[in-house]
């Protein structure tokens, strides 16, 4: 495998992206309170939950991040959506940036044109609203219909465009699926004509066959709206059902950025590497599976030099050691030594 | 060669203020010895509670309202509660999805171990806890002569279900029954788990009764698969025909909506509509009203498991259906 240290120009950086994360990171102090610390003499801990995460999305295009539980994608989707401050590093949206105070008026326009999906239908929906008023909320809010009557009819036409019944709406959420609450969910998302969607593991709470569902109606409403998504998942095939491009997180770190298809035929980092190998073969090809060692270590003390190295069967002692930097390899942007190096 | 486990004909059924539900209507199924059967389905298909009954742990007002269960040829579903708790953990072995809940935070999982090995052999304490140090050693516990002493919360989840899974095969059972084992677990360990649990399963010489909502679980660890729908057993056969070549239209359909790592896919195959609940399970074929191929018999009459190729599907595509259907 040749690798280029130059970086390449990449297709989708020829369309200027509209969303920029730059050099992202968050760190929550998950110290115990003062006086604890004092009496007991226990150090400040600080859980790096994302650092140093850079990528961007094209107008149009899906982005995943997929990783493990506590690898920081949920974080970066919450920091992306301005929902939790980053520490540091900013995001760009449009043009404007999500965190510098100078843009507040303009930041105000933004936010109608962002919205978020969440995992869990059960916890995202007030359960004494009425369908109709949760969908209409946002409508309300942003002061886009002007009477009642037309918020009427705009609620009619979102419950129709996810698939439920106008007539639905008087209901509770309690009396719909789980299915029926994530079509709420995004009719509710919908509701103020976003351009930018952030889904967090919409799916991952609900059955195969209606997640099936739920992605076949994702991938309509892009086609129909334009809209732009950054997916967040742990599940790698409804990943590459989605995503034109992908970003693999491992403990707060971006370790790999490809396209799908790249991702899929030629993976690079070990990482990404074995959870491709990790997930269950439904073709039954029989393909031999490499025992996976380990798990994912303890993110407030994670391990030097390269995080994953412990793990890693490519590892030697530069990895133990020396955090590696991101480089371009092909169409694909990979931390990892041993790609560097060539040794992979 | 008799078979671990049988289940014939089980019903089990909920009384509520509004009537009688009925979980599980009419399933029958056996296990041979070192067989694992994967029972799959989405929630509401009924699965852990046909898993829940084998074991005899149907909360009450829940009962079972019909048929058997047989294991190694004994009537174990009508036993007194006391000889029932003597079978469970001996000769039936349970995980279940979040190790959290199956093991007590309050007890280091040493003393969990050797007291599940006291209760149910004559082994002393201290052979107990030699023999507990070798089952942690078993499911992969790194120095496992320092981690006896640990609580379980300083475990982590991979390193529980180990623990759980430890547990489970203490005493040498016959049968072990799986209920979402990998669900609460991450992708890498998930893998680490099911080649785990196959491998001591196969040592141990126990049946496996696997019940789990992922298809590609099954696909990696079952010999035979049970699809469920609404309390049914849709489908039941060579895990491989399952796979390749389902025969129910919902086995078509739930192989056709899971994402693939390979291939091309631009859409997914949707079944519409969701699973119905339990107060309003439609008549016939429950599965007639999301049906792509249903025709006159399915809304009237209910289709029976019957063998097919080298599986038994329950679906009038297969079967004559009764000639009054053209009638009514």
């Amino acid at each position: 495998m040749s690798v280029m240290t130059a970086p390449a120009m990449p297709a989708a950086e020829t369309v200027k992206p509209l969303v920029e994360v730059k050099n992202l990171g968050r760190i929550f102090d998950v110290s115990k309170p003062w006086l604890n610390r004092v009496t007991e003499r226990l150090p400040r801990r600080l859980l790096v939950a994302a650092a140093e995460v850079t990528f961007s999305i094209a107008t149009r295009e899906t982005f995943a991040l997929v990783g493990e539980s506590g690898s920081g994608k949920s974080t970066v989707a919450k920091m992306v959506v301005g929902l939790i401050p980053p520490s540091t590093g900013e995001v760009i949206i449009d043009g404007v940036s999500m965190s510098n105070r100078k843009h507040e008026a303009d930041r105000r326009r933004l936010r109608r044109r962002i919205q978020m999906v969440f995992q869990d239908p059960y916890a995202s929906l007030n359960p004494r609203w009425r369908a109709l008023d949760i969908v209409a909320e946002p409508l309300r809010a942003f002061g886009i219909a002007q009477s009642d009557i037309e918020t009427a009819k705009q609620v009619g036409d979102l419950l129709r465009l996810v698939g439920l019944d106008p007539a639905d709406g008087a209901k509770y959420p309690h009396e719909f699926s789980g299915g029926q609450r994530q079509r709420i969910a995004i009719a509710r998302a919908l509701a103020c004509n976003p351009e930018f969607i952030v889904c967090d593991e919409p799916t991952s709470a609900l059955d195969v066959s209606v997640q099936a569902q739920i992605l076949n109606l994702m991938r309509d409403l892009q086609d129909r709206f334009g809209l732009t998504y950054l997916f967040i998942s742990h599940n790698l095939a409804v990943v590459r059902h989605m995503a034109n491009r992908i970003g693999v997180m491992y403990l707060g770190r971006l370790v790999e950025v490809a396209p799908a298809r790249e991702m899929f035929a030629k993976p690079k980092h070990p990482y990404t590497r074995m959870l491709l190998d990790a997930v269950p073969d439904l073709d039954l090809t029989g393909r031999k599976r490499k025992p996976v060692e380990g798990e994912v270590p303890n993110p407030v003390e994670p391990p030097p030099g390269c995080p994953f190295h412990p793990r890693c069967p490519f590892a030697n002692a530069r990895c133990r050691v020396e955090m590696p930097l991101p480089i371009q390899a092909g169409a694909a942007t990979v931390r990892c030594h041993a790609v560097e190096e060539g040794r992979i | 060669m008799t078979s671990v486990l049988s289940v014939r004909n089980l019903t089990v059924e909920f009384p509520t203020r509004r009537g009688i539900l009925t979980a599980i209507d009419d399933v029958s199924f056996d296990i041979g010895p070192g067989e694992v059967l994967g029972v799959v389905g989405e929630s509401g298909a009924g699965k852990s509670i046909t898993g829940t009954a084998v074991i005899g742990l149907i909360e009450p007002p829940g009962r079972i309202a019909g048929g058997e269960v047989l294991l190694r040829g004994q009537r174990i579903d009508n036993l007194p509660p006391e000889q029932m708790r003597r079978i469970r953990g001996k000769r039936i072995g349970m995980v279940f999805q979040d190790p959290l809940t199956s093991l007590n935070p309050l007890y280091r999982i040493g003393d969990q171990l050797v007291e599940t090995i006291t209760t149910h052999t004559n082994l002393s304490n201290a052979q107990a806890r030699t023999k507990a140090l070798s089952l942690l050693a078993e499911v992969g516990i790194p120095a496992p002569e320092m981690r006896i002493e640990a609580y379980p919360h300083q475990f982590s989840g991979g390193m529980r279900q180990r623990v759980v899974l430890a547990l489970a095969l203490a005493v040498e059972p016959e049968l072990v029954i799986a209920d979402e084992p990998t669900t609460a677990l991450d992708v890498s360990v998930q893998a680490q788990i099911i080649a785990l649990l196959k491998r001591l399963c196969a040592q141990h010489g126990a049946a496996v009764m696997l019940i789990t909502h992922d298809m590609g679980v099954i696909a990696e660890t079952a010999d035979r698969v049970a699809v469920m729908y609404a309390g049914r057993i849709a489908e039941i056969g060579p895990v491989r025909d399952v796979i390749k070549a389902p025969l129910h239209p919902y086995t078509k359909g739930l192989m056709g909506s899971i994402p693939s790592l390979t291939g091309e896919s631009d859409r997914l195959v949707q079944i519409p509509g969701s699973m119905p609940r339990l107060t309003a399970i439609p008549s016939g074929c429950p599965f007639h009203p999301r049906c792509p191929r249903a025709f006159v018999p399915c809304p009237t009459f209910r289709p029976e498991l019957q063998p097919e190729a080298h599986s038994q599907v329950a679906c009038w595509l297969y079967h004559p259906f009764p000639v009054t259907a053209e009638a009514s």
